[in-house]
């Protein structure tokens, strides 16, 4: 399944000064993955799209996002 | 760290006196898409980017700086024996007043470099893209410096790196697909 959020976990010294951050996170947003746009995607409403920022919620990438998986 | 081998990466042959192409040349050590600028550019970024391309940040930019001592070999046999009339009627005067022979970090047009050539966004996305471009024009200038440039043996090692730039424009694609596969996903918050 496509996610647009990717985590890693970066070495961390024993001796690093400071708190751990054990998972870091990068944004992977839809236009990576789409290449040249297919026809007839299917569309937001007018005021939605507006909203949104693109006519197609195959693009639409919120940020952060909306269920807080890319918190630090 | 760094072990040094006392050779070049692919041998370094100059035919002519020609302190002209030097001057192309410099573009290649000190300019905007130089490799000065590249091997900078990936052994900064290596730092913040995901475990899994920090290797290839690391291998390409230390080949960056062979790359760079070949450029630098070259330059350097294109003017050491050049009088300072012929520096001059190179376009090199100005470098001759100020550094005589020796070799200085500037681009064709003698600005010196600047870390302004370089960037680190550290977003992994936008660090490789960046890469990729940074590949595609040091392609592209090494094809405009072949153009400018009648001497076959110089031709010979330019057109070495210039496919160097190709393979390693391949491997930072290859390192943005490796980040867009679905992998150690966070399970739970």
């Amino acid at each position: 399944m496509f996610t647009q959020v990717k985590y890693y976990q970066p070495y961390n010294s024993p001796h690093d000064p400071c708190p751990p951050i054990r998972v870091k996170s990068y944004q992977t947003p839809p236009q990576l993955y789409i290449g040249f746009q297919p026809q007839n995607l299917q569309q937001f409403s007018p005021k939605q799209a507006l909203y949104c920022g693109t006519l197609w919620p195959a693009f639409y990438s919120p940020y952060p996002n909306p269920d807080g998986s890319d918190d630090k | 760290m760094w072990y040094y081998e006392k050779k070049l990466q692919y041998p370094v042959r100059v035919s002519s006196c020609n302190p002209q192409l030097a001057k192309y040349l410099i573009e290649q050590y000190g300019g905007a898409d130089g490799e000065l600028s590249a091997a900078l550019r990936y052994l900064n970024q290596r730092y913040t980017i995901p475990d899994k391309v920090v290797g290839l940040l690391t291998d390409i930019g230390t080949e960056e700086f062979a790359h760079l001592e070949m450029i630098a070999t070259m330059v350097y046999k294109l003017t050491k024996d050049a009088t300072p009339e012929q520096m001059k009627a190179a376009g090199l005067g100005a470098h001759y007043a100020n550094h005589e022979h020796a070799l200085y970090y500037e681009n064709a047009a003698g600005s010196a470099w600047t870390a302004t050539y370089i960037a680190a966004k550290g977003d992994p996305i936008a660090d490789l893209y960046e890469d990729i471009a940074a590949e595609e024009k040091a392609r592209a200038t090494y094809q405009w410096i072949i153009n400018l440039s009648d001497d076959p043996d110089l031709n010979d090692g330019l057109k070495y790196l210039r496919e160097r730039e190709i393979i390693h424009s391949q491997r930072f694609r290859e390192a943005v697909e490796i980040l867009k596969e679905e992998r150690d996903r966070k399970i739970f918050f």
